[in-house]
Parts: structure tokens; C-alpha cells; sequence
């Protein structure tokens, strides 16, 4: 047995790239999805917005430790063949934040007012544009605060990797715990770090609430 | 040619006819002025012209080319004719000067480069020159208004459709814009302006148009026209907004 020290206190650090580099991957991937998922769920076509209905449905009906349960168990048998864990629990992770965000920006989409498409189409821009421009920057003024917002909730929701075998924060915090047999100490500092990267975020969120509340 | 064929368009929100076969043919430099009480379909049949809404029948022609159309043809067709709505519907998010410039930019009317100088003639000739880096945010109603025409006049259209495009605005405010507005039908613009204001209607247009129940119930020189009404109906229309 041995004492907590300053070495383990950089191994939960670096266990914390992991938890960043899911973070980064499943909003790298997760926002693109979104973007399209809101749109579909906005269309006027009633197939698009349906299959974006189903898939956010089910997605968000599951819990996210279920979300990894399957796909990490689920990617390999439907590939037929071994896929590193990394890119299963990605996956699990882009349909996630996918889901939400693109229940997010839905919401900032339909917040914007009908006639500011009307006046972005008489000018003869295509649907695109019209989007691209006028509608998608006004949505996502408005949908910032919610997006931050799951921002936190995935980096909270990366600890669960730890039940696939994942070293991020959370299960460096296991190991270091099990070797010096300090999980109060050990898992303080887990809290303290987790805590010092959502906090910021979280004012952030709060500040961005304030001032579009403020300028509407 | 004439610049604009309406024929017999009939137009329902569902059950409710709101166009019960409009005809009216514009010929280039008219000034066109619609009036009629609340609900008889006048911005309703602005919205026909450029397509924001479909209609169930009739036709529509800009320049010959029927305006119900595939995204492409419409889209061009909408290039060449400006709307301006009762409320700006100015783009909040960005500058006046990038309001402006956007859809020339985008379609390719004017480079990047020269983006600028356009803004800077068209705010010039609704005199808001020096608002060119403000948001909308930050102008008065009446100067929002002139920024959405200096929208459309960045276009270079060759219809401007105009629904109640004083209505919103502060009585001290409708001055300005109606000045704009006079200037450009000066200037050969043809125009179709919805309005209430039955002075400026009658001093500007060339020819005054009537709605009543979803139709063209009368129209002719505006001077004529407000002189002797045809019909009892347009009569009754005068003589209240006379009280008004
Ligand atoms: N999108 C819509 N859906 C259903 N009904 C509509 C719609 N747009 C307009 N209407 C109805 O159509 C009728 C005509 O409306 P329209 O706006 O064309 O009248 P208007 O002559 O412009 O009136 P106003 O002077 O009040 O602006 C009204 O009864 C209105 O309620
Ligand atoms: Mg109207």
C-alpha cells in the first residue's frame, strides 16, 4: 500500500484527456448530426421529420449507460468482427449528444419567426442560404445556453465509460482509490476536477441566458 | 409586354376563399395603389405575386413567366422583385450594411469586394448613409422601414411590392418613409403599394385599385375614382376612412 501523492494527482489529469478527447468527439460528430436532425425535424416533408422523430425518441428513451451497454457490446457483433472499444463508445456518445442537440436547436429553429424566412425567400436566396445565414445564426444565439448546458451533461456523462473498462477520469479515480486505499481523498479530488471544468461552463451557460434575456 | 399578368387567381386558406378570381394586368412604370378593408385579401395577393403563398387557381405571370414555378425559376424570378412588409422583417443578427448586402452578394449581383460601395448607394438614396454599421436594434422604426427598402433596392428589381409598409410605424415616422417611397416611383419604379393612407394613395399612384370580398371591385385614375364611386361599397370604404 502506499500514500496518495502528487504522481497520482497527474494521472487523474491525464485520465482527464480521455474524458475530454469523448467530449470533443461526441460533439465533433454529435453536432453535424444534430444540425441535420433538427432540420429533418423541422421539414415539411413528413418522412424526414419522422425518422428524426423515431431517432430521437429512442435515443433519449434510453439511458445513456444503456446507449454504451449496447453499442459497445452491439457494435462488434453487428460488424461481425473486433472494433476498438474507442469507436464503439464514440458512437454511443455522437448518437447521444445528437440526439439532444438536435432537440436543442429544433427548438432555436422554430423560436425564430416564421417571417424571417418570408423575408429571407423574397430575396430570392436558396433554401440553403436562406438557413445558412439568416435563420441557423438567430437559432443558435438562442439555443447557446441549452447547448452549453449539455456540454456539461456529456462531460458528467463521459464517467460512465469507466463500466466499459475506459481509463478517463472517473476510473483512474477506481485504481488510484484500490491501490492507496484513500477513496474519500482520491475521490474528492475526481469531484474537485470534474467540478472546475463544469463550473465555468455552467456560469457561461448562466451568463448567455442573462444577456439574450436581456437583449429580448 | 406587361410586367405582370394576374388572371382569375383564386385563393382558400382552407375553407375560407380569400381570392375569389382577381385579374389585373400591370404594365412597366405604373404605380399600382390597393386599398380595402381589413381581410379583403390584399396582402394575401401580394404574397400570390411572389409566391410566398401558392394559389388553387388562376395565373400568375411576371414578364410572361408564370410565377408557380420549379426553386430555381422562382428563385430568380423573386431576384427581380422587392417586398416590403408592414413589420421590416430586417435580419436582427446582422448589420444594415450586410441586411443589404446579402442577397447580391449571394447570388452573385456583386462581388465581395464591392459589397460596400452598393450598400453605401442604396442607404444614400433612403438617406441612412451613416447607419451602415448599425444593427436594426438600434434604429428607429422608420429607419428600419427604409433600411428594408434599400434591401430590395439593392436587388435592382424591376416590381416592388409594398404591404402596408407605413402601418407600424409611429405617425411622426410615416413621413420619411412615404418620401422614400415617392422618390422611387419618380424614378420609374413600378410599385404596388397596399396602404392605408388614402392621401398618399391618391397622390401618388396612377392607378388606384379596390378590394373587396377577395376581389377587384373597382379601379381607374385615383383622382376619378375618389370623386365618383362606382359602387356603394367603395363609397362606404371612403366615407369611413374619412371619419378615421
Ligand atoms: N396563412 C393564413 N391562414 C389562414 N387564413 C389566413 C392566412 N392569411 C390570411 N388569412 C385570412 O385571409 C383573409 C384575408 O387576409 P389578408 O391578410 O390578405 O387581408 P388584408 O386585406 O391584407 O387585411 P389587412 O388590411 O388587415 O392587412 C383574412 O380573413 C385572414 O384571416
Ligand atoms: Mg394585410
Amino acid at each position: 500500500m502506499r500514500a496518495f501523492s502528487g504522481s497520482d494527482l497527474i494521472y487523474l489529469l491525464y485520465a482527464l484527456q480521455w474524458t475530454v478527447a469523448l467530449v470533443v468527439i461526441a460533439l465533433a460528430m454529435g453536432a453535424p448530426l444534430g444540425l441535420a436532425l433538427a432540420l429533418m425535424r423541422t421539414s415539411r416533408r413528413r418522412l424526414p421529420r419522422y425518422i428524426a422523430m423515431v431517432f430521437i425518441e429512442v435515443v433519449q428513451g434510453v439511458p445513456l449507460l444503456g446507449l454504451l451497454v449496447f453499442f459497445y457490446f452491439g457494435v462488434p457483433l453487428l460488424a461481425g468482427r473486433e472494433v476498438a472499444p474507442v469507436i464503439a463508445v464514440s458512437i454511443a456518445f455522437t448518437a447521444y449528444s445528437a440526439s439532444f442537440l438536435g432537440q436543442i436547436w429544433r427548438g432555436g429553429i422554430e423560436a425564430v419567426k416564421g417571417t424571417q424566412w418570408d423575408a429571407a425567400a423574397c430575396l430570392g436566396i436558396t433554401k440553403w442560404q436562406q438557413f445558412r445565414y439568416v435563420i441557423g445564426p438567430q437559432a443558435f444565439r438562442m439555443s447557446l445556453p441549452p447547448t452549453v448546458g449539455l456540454l456539461v451533461q456529456l462531460i458528467k456523462g463521459t464517467s460512465l465509460v469507466s463500466i466499459v473498462g475506459f481509463v478517463e477520469l472517473t476510473r483512474a479515480g477506481q485504481i488510484i482509490s484500490a491501490a492507496t486505499f484513500q477513496p474519500l481523498l482520491v475521490y474528492s479530488c475526481v469531484a474537485v476536477i470534474y467540478f472546475s471544468v463544469c463550473l465555468p461552463l455552467t456560469h457561461w451557460a448562466r451568463a448567455l441566458e442573462g444577456r439574450l434575456n436581456g437583449a429580448a | 409586354m406587361a410586367l405582370l399578368e394576374i388572371a382569375n387567381v383564386r385563393k382558400s386558406f382552407g375553407s375560407l376563399e380569400v381570392l375569389k378570381g382577381v385579374s389585373l394586368t400591370v404594365e412597366p412604370g405604373e404605380i399600382i395603389a390597393i386599398v380595402g378593408r381589413s381581410g379583403s385579401g390584399k396582402s394575401t395577393l401580394l404574397r400570390c405575386i411572389n409566391a410566398l403563398e401558392g394559389i388553387n387557381s388562376g395565373e400568375i405571370r411576371f414578364r410572361g413567366e408564370p410565377v408557380r414555378q420549379n426553386m430555381k425559376n422562382l428563385r430568380l424570378l423573386r431576384q427581380r422583385m422587392g417586398i416590403v412588409f408592414q413589420s421590416f422583417n430586417l435580419f436582427p443578427h446582422l448589420k444594415v450594411e450586410r441586411n443589404v448586402t446579402l442577397a447580391p452578394v449571394l447570388t452573385g449581383k456583386v462581388s465581395k469586394a464591392d459589397a460596400r460601395e452598393l450598400a453605401l448607394e442604396v442607404l444614400t438614396r433612403v438617406g441612412l448613409s451613416e447607419k451602415i454599421d448599425a444593427f436594426p436594434g438600434q434604429l428607429s422604426g422608420g429607419q428600419q422601414q427604409r433600411v428594408a427598402i434599400a434591401r430590395c433596392l439593392a436587388m435592382s428589381p424591376e416590381l416592388m411590392l409594398f404591404d402596408e409598409a407605413t402601418s407600424a410605424l409611429d405617425p411622426e415616422l410615416v413621413g420619411e418613409v412615404l418620401r422614400v417611397i415617392e422618390d422611387m416611383a419618380r424614378n420609374d419604379l413600378t410599385m404596388i403599394l397596399v396602404t392605408h393612407e388614402m392621401n398618399f394613395a391618391r397622390n401618388v399612384s396612377t392607378r388606384l385599385i379596390f378590394m373587396n370580398e377577395g376581389m377587384v371591385w373597382e379601379q381607374g385614375p385615383p383622382a376619378e375614382l375618389f370623386a365618383n364611386p362606382k359602387t356603394e361599397e367603395f363609397a362606404s370604404f371612403i366615407r369611413a376612412t374619412k371619419q378615421a
